[in-house]
């Protein structure tokens, strides 16, 4: 027979570690942020291709070379991605060095409404460039 | 509460190292970039919306704080870039030698400035900045 007390909590320790660990949301954020990171790396290197050409062009120009599909797509694959990955990385600067707790909520959700607005507006914008007639 | 103690980052008890100076500039460049989406977020709704509106941006990146912004923003982006790419082969385990990562820091250091000063060298020779 077992003589001592029963478990408050019959849950093993495994319970506690597995999935989310002790930091308690696993390897999830280092997971996205080194997708994201893998994802920029040919698509930063696009953009630099892209983006050099752009301070010679007046506005019809920079509309024309801009309003194709593939440089449309890339540029919302980029900026998303780079609004995801701008927003991890700032998660964690703010995770890190800020030590006020309520600052850090704001902050913290105040990065992810940007990334998602910027991601949006870059995406509408591009699309408009695109589809839009000029 | 009293906050005497040292709280992190306390980098003046450490001697400078390239790694640790590569390690900052990894973050300083990356929350630098975020600013620089925000632009190409300008760029991209002010050609969306209006000739006018364009050249505005276009004025703003062809003044000479535009010009510096820009020139630091395209550092940081290959600095981010090849450190970045340094950061995905120490995550698949390799690179941790002492003399690797030594040796990698500094070809992290030339690439990226190689590669600002060839992109600017670009943009330059095929007309002038805007």
């Amino acid at each position: 027979m077992n003589a001592h007390a029963q478990p408050q909590d019959m849950r093993t320790p495994l319970k506690r570690v597995r999935a989310l660990g002790s930091a308690k949301s696993g390897a999830g954020h280092w997971w996205r942020q080194r997708l994201t990171a893998v994802a920029l790396v040919p698509l930063a290197l696009w953009f630099v291709w892209l983006a050099v050409r752009l301070p010679h062009l007046d506005f019809a120009s920079a509309h024309a070379l801009v309003a194709t599909p593939c440089n449309t797509l890339l540029l919302i694959l980029f900026t998303a991605t780079g609004f995801w990955h701008g927003q991890l990385g700032l998660q964690v600067v703010i995770e890190d060095y800020v030590h006020t707790r309520w600052v850090e909520l704001v902050l913290l959700v105040a990065i992810r409404f940007l990334a998602v607005a910027g991601a949006l507006a870059c995406a509408l914008a591009a699309l408009d460039v695109w589809l839009g007639v000029y | 509460m009293s906050h005497s103690r040292p709280l992190s980052p306390h980098l003046s008890i450490y001697e400078w190292r390239i790694t640790m100076v590569l390690s900052i500039l990894h973050r300083v460049t990356g929350i630098f970039l975020c600013g620089g989406l925000l632009l190409l977020a300008w760029g991209l709704l002010a050609l969306a919306a209006s000739e006018s509106a364009w050249t505005v941006f276009a004025g703003f990146c062809g003044s000479w704080f535009g010009c510096l912004l820009l020139l630091a923003w395209t550092f940081s982006l290959l600095l981010h870039l090849c450190n970045g790419i340094r950061h995905l082969f120490w995550d698949a385990g390799a690179g941790f030698a002492k003399s690797e990562y030594l040796t990698s820091s500094w070809v992290v250091v030339i690439a990226s400035v190689a590669l600002t000063v060839a992109v600017w060298m670009w943009v330059m020779l095929t007309g002038g900045a805007a």
